[in-house]
């Protein structure tokens, strides 16, 4: 009997589907190799005289982090004011917006700075990542290095994960910083507060805890963006347009991935 | 695999004496490749000998590319064998692999230079990973290499900064900053004008008399390969036609020898029926089905 027009549309949107779920979990089997195989590089690379070369470590820490500090610094500003500006606003409902500093610190330090880094950093570099790989490798490049026996994950993805897994939190400690004093700005010129005295309550509220709780959300970042990146730009085909498409994709999915984690972190770190 | 009814096999007579194992740098005896379900190579046998070039010739399709990535190790076979310096590649492990790398150059199609490296830092790459020698030897040894393709006091350039010709000099001089015992080169003279191609060849031919080395060339163009061949392997949708010097391709009888040879389009009859099916996506005579 041949299938009606319902049951082919069935059919192939379960197949659809399918291929989707299927290649979701090629894709993560491939990151987590990526990491894997990264560590064995780091690990193993200098006895068997292929080290991780120090310097495109620090080209990267400088194309990742250092390049990043002024928009990674206006936005943290940005956040913090924002915070400011809605906190008071809400608790001068209650006649409580003395109490903003509370709502101020955690949401910068434990929430804010982390994923607004997270974002900037997925967008600037991850995406940058996805491209320059991508481009590798329809230009032949990353066959070349295959060729010339240097493992391409040993040369490009090392260099970039740990430059990420090291600049990703300092900037996140430069804009749990910034978010902060430019959200003690704007309460001091609106409540009248000193800078002094909001940051003695600063210190009273916050723990170490907390600091960490955002530190170690964006170290699961580095890694989301970093391999994230990698595998899209692994995957490129077609040309340009390849690359154009992987660029995006990647950034799309290290923003989702980041937001997901996110939620799930907060919610383990809070049991 | 049963040979093809056209397929001559290679040239034996006066080099009967040469074909001992110990002359042979490359072994291949009947690679079997699938691209998907694809079957790309189909049972392909060929021999290259030490200090010899072979260029390896066929249309578009015919798998000579593929050939050449299985050759520089780049991707696996299904079923067959594949010796590189008397090293059965299916068997190395990972080590073995990378000291077997570096005795290979291979200078790529679009030179495959690292864009945000200059074309000295590009060639002082393998040296650089490979080597303990000082920063100043590398750059006198890049210098060199640079001499040998006529690139000299172009090291601080980037890639960018090259024509198509100086960019495929300088990923020669790539290739051979080992010293390579076998070196690929994948369609040197495309894209090329003839003046620039004919130099590269000489090139090929100079770097081979100067080195020592093996080198394979795949490419489509005729004029270049008769110019550098030793031998010839000539490809056609994934079988050898033949294997043969450069008079014998000549003098081949094989009528897909000679079409290529005289730039002749394979004789493919139209089914009017199936070439209307395949326009409108019907199959004449059965279900109208996408």
């Amino acid at each position: 009997m041949a299938p009606t027009d319902n049951q082919n549309w069935l059919a192939l949107f379960f197949d659809k589907v399918g291929r989707y779920f299927v290649a979701g979990i090629e894709e993560i089997g491939n990151g987590g190799v990526l990491v894997v195989e990264s560590f064995f590089w780091l690990i193993v690379g200098p006895r068997r005289k292929q080290p991780v070369r120090l310097g495109s470590i620090f080209a990267q820490m400088m194309e990742i982090g250092i390049q990043a500090i002024p928009i990674v610094a206006l936005l943290a500003s940005a956040i913090g004011v924002m915070l400011a500006i809605q906190g008071i606003h809400t608790l001068r409902i209650f006649g409580a917006e003395s109490r903003v500093t509370i709502g101020i610190a955690f949401s910068v330090v434990r929430e804010f700075s982390p994923l607004i880094t997270g974002i900037l950093v997925a967008g600037r570099s991850g995406s940058g990542l996805a491209a320059r790989i991508g481009t590798m490798k329809i230009n032949q490049e990353i066959d070349a290095l295959k060729v010339m026996g240097i493992n391409p994950t040993r040369f490009l993805v090392v260099p970039a994960l740990l430059a990420m897994l090291v600049m990703v939190p300092m900037l996140t400690i430069l804009s749990d910083l910034m978010g902060l004093l430019a959200a003690g700005l704007y309460v001091g010129i609106d409540l009248g507060i000193s800078m002094a005295a909001y940051f003695d309550e600063v210190r009273d509220i916050l723990t170490v805890d907390d600091v960490w709780h955002g530190i170690g959300k964006s170290v699961i970042f580095a890694i989301l963006i970093a391999v994230i990146g990698v595998v899209n730009g692994a995957s490129v085909t077609g040309g340009a347009e390849g690359v154009g498409k992987a660029t995006t994709r990647s950034v799309v999915q290290a923003i989702s991935a980041i937001i997901v984690t996110d939620m799930i972190f907060a919610f383990v770190a809070t049991r | 695999m049963a040979e093809d009814k056209n397929t001559e096999q290679p040239a034996q007579g006066p080099d009967k004496a040469q074909d001992k194992a110990p002359g042979k740098v490359i072994e291949v005896d009947n690679l079997v490749t699938h691209y998907g379900e694809r079957e790309i190579l189909k049972g392909v046998t060929l021999d290259v000998r030490e200090n010899e070039i072979m260029v390896i010739m066929g249309g578009s399709g015919s798998g000579k590319s593929t050939l050449l990535r299985h050759l520089m190790a780049l991707e696996m076979h299904t079923s067959g064998t594949m010796k590189i310096l008397g090293q059965d590649i299916e068997k190395l492990t990972a080590m073995e692999m990378f000291h077997l790398r570096k005795k290979l150059g291979v200078a790529f199609q679009s030179g495959a230079l690292f864009s945000s490296m200059t074309v000295g830092e590009n060639i002082m790459l393998p040296l650089h990973e490979h080597t303990d020698l000082d920063p100043t030897t590398r750059e006198i040894m890049a210098r060199m290499k640079l001499e040998v393709v006529s690139l000299a006091g172009f090291e601080n350039l980037m890639p960018a900064e090259l024509s198509g010709g100086m960019v495929k000099r300088a990923a020669f001089a790539r290739a051979i900053i080992m010293d390579p015992k076998i070196l690929f080169c994948d369609e040197p003279s495309a894209g090329l004008d003839p003046v620039v191609a004919s130099a590269l060849d000489d090139l090929i031919l100079d770097m081979r008399a100067a080195m020592g080395m093996t080198i394979v060339v795949v490419t489509h163009e005729l004029e270049s390969a008769f110019k550098i061949a030793d031998r010839l392997t000539i490809l056609d949708k994934g079988h050898i036609l033949m294997i043969g010097t450069v008079d014998e391709v000549r003098k081949s009888k094989n009528e897909r020898v000679q079409n290529l040879l005289n730039r002749m389009p394979e004789d493919d009859t139209i089914d009017p029926d199936e070439y209307l099916g395949r326009l409108t996506g019907e199959e004449i005579g059965g279900d109208a089905t996408l």
